[in-house]
């Protein structure tokens, strides 16, 4: 950690610790986190005060390389984890982040309910359709005729699941997608992403260059989205399942109302011991 | 055996179809009880059915606390006879007892008949027609009532208190029941009397379910945040927390599955608030690699298991012991964790606020263990005694420079800084990690970090809660036991004590870390060692031979659930072996 005073402005650079990432070279994740702590930096959250979460896999080694608060658990319960930690300490800004295999197959889960409780987190998943810490095995977002691993040497044969569109139907309140070749672009939705009350999800492709080279191409083929963002579930949901998946931007923003914990009545032990007696 | 613990209660058996209202007749039961100035508890036990089907309550009552059931029932109410060869074995009958049963429910099942039981034909469906409004229940209530000498006086106070909501009518017509149900039986006297104080005691007293008890200890304990996925027998635990906490201005959330209860409670620990959860075997088996994690990273949290007859779904609504394996040994790696069990209905209370207070204290994981008949049965107990423990967790305080959260320290234990102190900023990880939390492959971080996380389990001033031992203090047998199995193992202990024998009764409430020089002690000059357990595979017994010195002579008396050891059995092993 270097040491800010606390008075003064933080750069990017000192909401990341000292740490060398695990990462192959020209892995995305390189510029998702710098994407993150630009956004920390731009909205100048106090170190203290903020909570990187995540789960398991190459993305998910992230809270290390940050100087805030973090915790590193299981494999695919990362939302679970940051649930509690937002609602127990909900003037934390809590951030998690995470790959595809992490969140949508063994944490599947966890993303639906994530999306429909609403509690306010922002969930940054880096989605380079592999799992890159095991070496190279399909994930739920492998396109079904990918042939590149041993364990399914002839494809899946599984449609890929579609993030976005599930979180929508799921009721996830913001939704976007970048590509970590755009780390400016990333930092901007990542900080849009923290500011929206309630579950914002992004989606950042973020490239494999060692198990799915031919993701160098992603430069080419992403595009911005050709639309405004809209408000109308409806509306989102024809744009999400017509998507070509390379569509970058804001591309959802709801209203819904967030998680909101009873407030207490002020009771005090002996009252609640009270029904006990005879 | 007239002082004898077993001669002044009286059990009663109520059995029925789902409409009958079994449940709401015993707990009216053991209300009445209750307000004539005795304890009791009232047990349950039921089918697979989610509404109606069969169902059973098991009522036993006296002037001192009553922390189980009895070897046979006095009175058995059968209001039909639904399905009651389920329920036949874990409703023991003898000579003694005496059944009432209603005519038009047909023939009297001969496991019923076999029993040498005398059998009372009521006719409980004809007089509760004669009622506007009025209900089998009560009828049964009543002739009950008259059959152990309750006081009408008694019996109408009870009824004002538990119905003052339903209205007059209700009240009428129950009443009218009550009195149908004491006229009918009315000839045949006071069959088994409850034995009345003169006054009634002047301790404040409880009604309360080891479940609810369970919740009652977590708040004492400091546990503000707990997150929740309903399983029988457990979900009572969670159902209690909800709103009290929420009174109290702690939070209760709902979670999508056990993984992510367990995570959820974890992130609310992280976060600095102690946190809970409750579940039951499979349950418990779904968050053993997050349990993990809270141990590996530090991060304190309690589980409290309510175990039901396993593996895999098992029975869910009866009772077992056999989580204990799990619960001592089901995590991967080499995990040292606290593992306590509740030895009685209202200690569920205390294990569970102890237990917090241990794993705060550590921040480890606090494994409690309760079971179905603790968890859903209701006791009339005096109000257990405030203890002090709390959860006291080491915090590291800002200012913090080079802050080490898994520093080696000599207790083990490390100061831990909460998410807003200002320099105390780490992750907290389930990779092995050095001192600072960087994730660690390396050899000393691993053995270090190792050696802390035991060496803080094992160093912790455990005291006199470990175990609770009663009886002789030379004793010639020593019963070891856990849980459930104490109430009935201490009265036989009691019984065989009446007897001339000298019994000790050692009752292990911390099950890991192990105390073994304790334990020794406890056991020192004893020739014969008893094991009781509600297992099938002998799971306490190989615990006790894996961690203590035992005498030579063990012998062990263990059977899976559903039926709760008997005192009688106890007693007959220790008359069998002098």
């Amino acid at each position: 950690m270097d040491g800010a005073q606390t008075d003064e402005k933080l750069t990017a650079k000192q909401y990341k610790s000292d740490y060398r990432p695990v990462w192959c070279p020209g892995c995305g994740d390189f510029s998702v986190l710098s994407a993150i702590t630009k956004a920390m930096a731009e909205l100048q959250l106090k170190r203290e005060d903020t909570a990187v979460i995540s789960g398991i896999g190459c993305s998910s080694r992230i809270p290390a390389y940050t100087s805030v608060y973090g915790f590193h658990g299981v494999h695919g319960r990362a939302l679970a984890l940051a649930t509690g930690v937002k609602l127990a300490r909900p003037e934390l800004t809590v951030i998690v982040t995470g790959g595809d295999g992490d969140g949508f197959s063994i944490g599947g889960n966890h993303f639906l309910h994530a999306c429909r409780r609403n509690v306010d987190l922002t969930y940054v998943v880096m989605d380079n359709q592999v799992y890159g810490m095991t070496k190279g095995q399909a994930s739920p977002t492998t396109a079904s005729e990918w042939e590149g691993s041993k364990l399914t040497p002839h494809g899946t044969g599984v449609n890929p699941f579609q993030p976005l569109a599930v979180a929508l139907a799921a009721g996830a309140n913001f939704i976007g997608r970048q590509f970590s070749g755009d780390p400016n672009a990333c930092a901007k939705l990542i900080a849009e992403a923290i500011q929206h009350p309630g579950f914002s999800f992004v989606q950042i492709l973020s490239p494999c260059v060692t198990f799915r080279p031919e993701q160098r191409e992603w430069k080419q083929t992403v595009h911005t989205a050709p639309v405004e963002p809209t408000s109308d579930p409806g509306r989102a949901g024809k744009r999400l399942m017509s998507d070509d998946g390379l569509n970058m931007g804001v591309l959802y923003v709801g209203g819904r109302p967030v998680f909101q914990p009873p407030e207490g009545t002020g009771a005090t032990l002996a009252d609640i011991e009270q029904k006990f007696t005879l | 055996m007239s002082n004898s613990p077993q001669s002044d209660t009286v059990s009663i058996a109520l059995t029925g179809a789902g409409g009958a209202g079994v449940v709401t007749a015993g707990q009216m039961l053991l209300e009445a009880a209750a307000t004539a100035g005795l304890y009791g508890l009232m047990a349950r036990s039921s089918g697979p059915q989610i509404r109606g089907g069969e169902s059973a309550a098991f009522v036993r009552m006296g002037p001192r606390t009553v922390t189980n059931l009895a070897d046979a029932f006095d009175i058995h109410i059968a209001f039909d006879w639904l399905n009651v060869e389920r329920f036949a074995a874990e409703i023991p009958l003898d000579p003694h007892s005496v059944v009432i049963c209603d005519p038009s429910a047909g023939a009297v099942p001969e496991v019923i008949e076999n029993s040498g039981a005398r059998i009372v034909p009521v006719p409980l469906k004809d007089l509760t027609k004669e009622i506007p409004g009025g209900r089998v229940n009560m009828v049964g209530l009543g002739a009950l009532a008259n059959l152990i000498g309750l006081p009408e006086g008694t019996m109408a106070s009870t009824l004002k208190k538990i119905l003052r909501r339903k209205g007059e009518e209700a009240l009428k017509a129950s009443n009218a029941g009550v009195q149908a149900g004491r006229q009918a039986v009315a000839e045949m006297g006071v069959v088994r009397a409850l034995t009345l104080p003169d006054k009634p005691p002047q301790t404040e007293r409880w009604s309360i379910t080891g479940n609810e008890a369970a919740g009652m200890g977590a708040v004492r304990g400091g546990v503000r945040f707990v997150a929740a996925y309903p399983i029988t027998p457990a979900t009572e635990v969670l159902e209690w927390l909800a709103p009290n906490l929420e009174k109290i201005g702690g939070l209760l959330v709902q979670a999508e599955d056990e993984l992510a209860s367990i995570n959820m409670a974890i992130g609310g620990s992280f976060g600095g608030v102690p946190s809970l959860t409750a579940t039951s075997g499979p349950g418990l088996a779904l968050m053993m690699e997050s349990i993990g994690l809270a141990l590996t990273s530090e991060t304190p949290v309690v589980v409290v298991d309510v175990m039901r007859g396993g593996p895999s779904t098992g029975i869910p609504t009866k009772s077992e012991q056999s989580d204990l394996n799990i619960a001592l040994y089901g995590l991967h790696g080499d995990a040292p964790h606290i593992v306590t069990a509740a030895n009685s209905v209202a200690d569920c209370l205390f294990t569970t606020q102890w237990t917090v207070h241990l794993a705060e204290a550590m921040q480890t994981v606090g494994l409690v263990l309760s079971d179905q008949s603790l968890g859903q049965t209701r006791t009339i107990v005096d109000r257990p005694a405030d203890e002090p423990f709390q959860a006291q967790r080491l915090v590291a305080e800002a200012p913090l420079e080079n802050y080490r959260r898994y520093a080696v320290t000599d207790s083990g234990v490390s100061p831990m800084a909460i998410p807003g102190t200002p320099g105390g900023e780490y992750v907290a990880d389930g990779l092995e990690h050095s001192p600072i939390g960087r994730p660690s492959s390396q050899t000393e971080d691993h053995m270090a970090q190792l050696d802390k996380r035991l060496r803080k389990i094992l160093l912790h001033e455990y005291g006199d809660h470990w175990a609770e031992i009663t009886g002789a203090d030379a004793p010639e047998t020593v019963i070891v036991t856990f849980g459930s199995s104490t109430g009935p193992v201490r009265e036989a202990a009691e019984e065989a004590t009446a007897w001339g024998l000298k019994v000790k009764v050692v009752s292990l409430r911390l099950l890991m870390p192990a105390q073994t020089t304790k334990f020794e002690e406890a056991i020192a000059g004893a020739d014969r060692l008893l094991v009781v357990e509600q297992t099938h595979s002998r799971q306490f017994y190989r615990y006790l031979r894996a961690y203590y010195d035992l005498p030579r002579d063990v012998r062990v008396l263990n059977r899976p659930g559903p039926l709760p050891i008997r005192p009688g059995e106890v007693l007959s092993m220790l008359k069998e072996w002098s």
